[in-house]
């Protein structure tokens, strides 16, 4: 099998065009900024994102940034949804 | 104020169909806000317990087993409570791994292509073309008869399985004939241990299709074809040409978190938990599950509802100690002398302090008229 998975890596999969990962994109600077002003928070407070994770290893995400999700939810319509990038293993 | 995307569509809505003007438009979106307002969750509110007693009152009443459905062509999946227990301890792999595969339009309206995707993709092991496997203890060696039927059903060449147990066993002399393929081990001191495990490892090569697959079936969807499978693989399936990637679904949710990452592991929390109540014919509102869901996604890996998930991974020792096997939490914190801070609700019951929820978790702060002179 360790062939094929190296196959995989060469060909990956469009994962964004799954329903299940919604919208991303990495913040900015000023907005990273702009929303720790708005809920009063530093970075180590928001839910994390793994820097192996498919989708942010597909962002090219950088220790630390703050990936901005755009969830579709079953309530609110749309609703965002953020998450800092952190190391560590993803299991 | 900003409202949430949903509540603007409805405002847009009702714009159009009762003909508003722009007064009475505004007047409306007050109204709204006002509204909105009162439907949001107060600050402090314990929404985590309410979420627990929302989902676990109606668990009481979901199917204890796993049924058994004798004759029906719908795969057995696990159902009821046992599934729920799996998703919120957050298993491994699930019981009954599934997968619901959506194909490109091109291909899912007919059946007869459909068919041949889904035999396409199922694991195959040589076990499936085999007449026959037998140990031949006077020659040592492994006997195989092909079968040619079963074969031209899977649409496999007999000179494929050939290069594929060439390949598999280059230490073993193997002579091939007509649909018949004999392995003998080179090794010389081969016992006849030996040889019943070849024969075990042979059966189990993988021949064709795609690797944990293990059943298939088309079923009607509207008017597209769908493919069930029982047995997942996520990462080879949507590697397929063939398949639709925005909907193909498994159950297994660490497949999805280690293929499509922490959110679409969140989501498929969130589906398969709702799937499980709705079959049973009970409906708990989204928030409580997404805020289960959140809760076990929060740290960018999937947490289990429990000792070793969400309760062991608690800042304070006393809480994590209330939940299971307090004294080893308690022996592991003075070994590594943390200090508990009592901020949270479980300590500050047990020294009978104010639990910081509600109003308990604001403090007033009285302004003296001096201070406010100076």
């Amino acid at each position: 099998m360790a062939t094929k998975t190296k196959k995989g890596e060469e060909k990956p999969i469009d994962i964004f065009k799954s329903r299940l990962v919604p919208d991303c994109k990495i913040m900015s600077p000023e907005e990273e900024k702009k929303l720790l002003e708005k809920y009063n928070i530093t970075k180590q407070q928001l839910p994390r994102i793994r820097l192996t994770d498919p989708v942010a290893k597909a962002l090219d995400a950088k220790l630390g940034n703050i990936i901005e999700f755009t969830r579709t939810s079953k309530t609110a319509g749309l609703s965002k949804f953020y998450r800092v990038v952190v190391g560590g293993i993803s299991e | 104020m900003i409202l949430p995307q949903s509540v603007e569509e409805q405002l847009k809505e009702l714009k159009e169909t009762l003909k508003l003007n722009k007064a009475q438009m505004e007047k409306l979106r007050k109204i709204a806000e006002r509204q909105y307002e009162k439907a949001l969750i107060e600050p402090g509110e314990a929404v985590g317990v309410v979420a627990a007693q929302s989902i676990g009152e109606p668990g009481t009443q979901l199917t204890l087993r796993t049924k058994w459905l004798a004759g029906a062509t719908e795969m057995t999946v696990t159902q009821g409570l046992p599934r729920l227990i799996e998703i919120f301890d957050a298993r491994r792999e699930p019981s009954t791994p599934a997968m619901t595969i959506f194909l490109k339009p091109s291909y899912a309206t007919s059946e007869q292509r459909v068919e041949e995707i889904a035999l396409k993709i199922l694991e195959i092991t040589l076990d499936d073309i085999i007449k026959e496997i037998d140990v031949d203890l006077l020659r040592m060696r492994v006997e195989i008869e092909l079968d040619p039927q079963k074969m031209k059903k899977f649409g496999i060449k007999e000179k494929k399985v050939h290069e594929i147990i060439y390949e598999e066993f280059k230490t073993a002399k193997i002579t091939t004939g007509a649909y018949k393929i004999n392995v003998k081990p080179k090794d010389e001191d081969i016992d006849i241990r030996k040889l019943y495990k070849l024969k075990v490892k042979l059966r189990a090569i993988h021949i064709g299709g795609i690797k944990g697959i293990k059943q298939v079936l088309p079923v009607k969807h509207g008017n597209n074809w769908i493919i069930k499978t029982s047995g997942t693989n996520l990462k080879e399936i949507l590697k397929l040409p063939e398949v639709d990637i925005e909907n193909t679904t498994t159950n297994d949710i660490f497949e999805v978190f280690s293929v499509l990452g922490i959110e679409a592991a969140r989501n498929t929390i969130i589906e398969e938990t709702i799937n499980v109540l709705k079959n049973q014919g009970i409906e708990v509102d989204v928030r409580h599950i997404m805020l289960v869901a959140d809760v076990m996604t929060n740290d960018g890996t999937i947490k289990g509802i429990g000792r070793y998930g969400v309760s062991g991974a608690k800042a304070s020792v006393l809480a994590r100690a209330s939940f299971e096997v307090p004294l080893k939490h308690l022996f592991n914190a003075a070994v590594s002398a943390e200090v508990d801070d009592l901020r949270s609700v479980v300590e500050n019951v047990m020294i009978n302090q104010p639990v910081p929820v509600g109003t308990g978790l604001v403090n007033l702060k009285v302004e003296k008229k001096e201070d406010k002179k100076k």
